[in-house]
């Protein structure tokens, strides 16, 4: 079943194109990965797929209910409560965490299920425990986000987007952040959730990551996809482009 | 010698007292009514709509760029020399109130905007994917870190606005100040400005230490 799909988006920041007419659609439980150079238009992709941009042009549905649209090339959005609906189908893990400073662990992940879902407290707590297990948290339930690592920020984030259970999570280069030690541990709990066929669409400068954890990799440039297909194809890919790009990666 | 004067300043004090009632009255119910007004405010200098974002931009301008003592006799005198509406001796207080809650509103509503606007983009974002509505964004994620950070800007307003009750000598109203000052001229002495003076400071102390508190009590996260 397609969760996510979009078509034909474009997004202009003062009169320069961002996406030029990108089409892109993600299957339920696939895990898509987007690289590409900086100022390639990753993240505002993912930023338009979650709403946080508004698009220039093109439509944009999850599980078949339209999410957004343009008429006359200005953005056209469904009412309020089909919104909070459609918004209810994905989380986002950002780049720099995002965390609440003054909530403690548990209550930065509780706090939206309790509140904005109107979900059973205890139910929530039980399930907020389980999460931060599996983030290897336990033991940082009551800690505050300042006394947290950047790893175990990002660990925090990632409960905090799953226990709204969504259908499908993104992830705005989680590692970007932190230190290659860090990036391993956030790595894998990524990696865990792959496992658990949880649908993912991850923005991500880590390579070796994108080939082995990706059902599918999008490779953009310049604001369209350049290249898409299974990680073998699109990482062996005779493409100019994508060769001078993973070139300087393995330079560094 | 000595004694005596201690005894006097004493004494002093007794007949100050309810000055000093009336001044911490004139305090709180500044406070109380400034604060939320203030919120009120920056709402309209953030706003988008220009028409309205001008009226309390000039209305910020005006409070903050006259005489709070000026702005105390318009509102005192103004209703009889505009409207020749009689005035009456219990509006001494209301006029202290409506002009200090105006000019205060306008100070803090400059902190809370300074405050709002420092907070960090992502954490708007963040509570918009996680679902909160506007509401619920501004007054559980927004607001509390807010009032954390202009914690010392609001105590430097709420520190001048102790000492500021004084201005209400120029329309006569018998807080502490304009009866320190009858007592000194009728007794020709300086004790009664030197308790005046050692009421304030205590007074301040006290306002000090309580925000000391406030901001321990929310040094927990940073």
């Amino acid at each position: 079943m397609t969760l996510l799909e979009m078509n034909h988006i474009k997004k202009q920041f003062d009169g320069v194109g961002v996406l030029e007419d990108i089409s892109l659609s993600v299957n339920e439980g696939e895990v898509l990965s987007i690289i590409g150079p900086s100022g390639s238009g990753k993240s505002t992709l993912l930023r338009c797929a979650t709403m946080l941009e508004q698009i220039d042009g093109g439509d944009i549905s999850y599980l078949g209910h339209k999410a957004a649209w343009t008429e006359n090339g200005k953005a056209v959005y469904p009412k309020k409560k089909e919104m909070k609906e459609i918004q209810s189908y994905f989380g986002l893990v950002f780049q720099n965490f995002n965390l609440f400073p003054h909530y403690s662990v548990m209550k930065n992940i509780t706090d939206a299920p309790i509140h904005v879902q109107k979900r059973k407290r205890a139910e929530v707590y039980e399930e907020a425990r389980k999460l931060l297990a599996k983030m290897g948290l336990s033991d940082k339930e009551d800690a505050y986000p300042f006394q947290l690592s950047g790893g175990q920020s990002q660990r925090v984030a990632i409960a905090r987007a799953l226990a709204l259970n969504p259908k499908i999570l993104f992830f705005d280069e989680p590692t970007s952040a932190l230190d290659p030690e860090l990036t391993g541990e956030v790595l894998k709990v990524i990696r865990s959730l792959a496992d658990l066929d949880i649908t993912m669409v991850i923005v991500t400068h880590e390579m070796e990551f994108a080939r082995s954890i990706s059902d599918r990799v999008i490779f953009m440039d310049k604001g369209v996809i350049a290249l898409e297909g299974t990680p073998d194809y699109v990482f062996s890919a005779e493409h100019t482009r994508m060769r001078e790009f993973l070139g300087k990666f393995h330079q560094n | 010698m000595k004694a005596q004067g201690a005894m006097a300043l004493g004494e002093i004090f007794q007949q100050l007292l309810p000055g000093m009632g009336r001044s911490v009255s004139i305090f709180l119910c500044t406070l109380v009514l400034s604060m939320p007004l203030g919120l009120v405010i920056a709402f309209g200098r953030m706003s988008k709509c220009k028409p309205v974002n001008w009226i309390f931009k000039g209305y910020i301008s005006i409070m903050r760029g006259t005489p709070l003592m000026l702005q105390l006799m318009v509102v005192y005198f103004g209703p009889f020399f505009i409207f020749g509406i009689k005035i009456t001796d219990s509006y001494r207080l209301y006029a202290v109130l409506i002009a200090f809650a105006l000019n205060y509103a306008a100070y803090f509503a400059e902190i809370y905007r300074g405050g709002i606007e420092s907070m960090a983009h992502g954490q708007y974002e963040a509570a918009r994917l996680l679902g909160y509505n506007r509401a619920q964004t501004f007054v559980k994620i927004i607001l509390p870190q807010v009032i954390k950070r202009i914690l010392p800007s609001v105590t430097n307003e709420v520190i001048t606005l102790v000492k500021d009750t004084s201005l209400s000598f120029a329309i006569a109203y018998l807080e502490m100040f304009t009866m320190a000052k009858a007592l000194a001229a009728s007794q020709r002495s300086v004790l009664p400005f030197i308790a005046a003076a050692i009421f304030y400071y205590v007074f301040n102390l006290l306002v000090a230490v309580v925000m000391e508190g406030v901001e321990k009590k929310l040094s927990y996260y940073r």
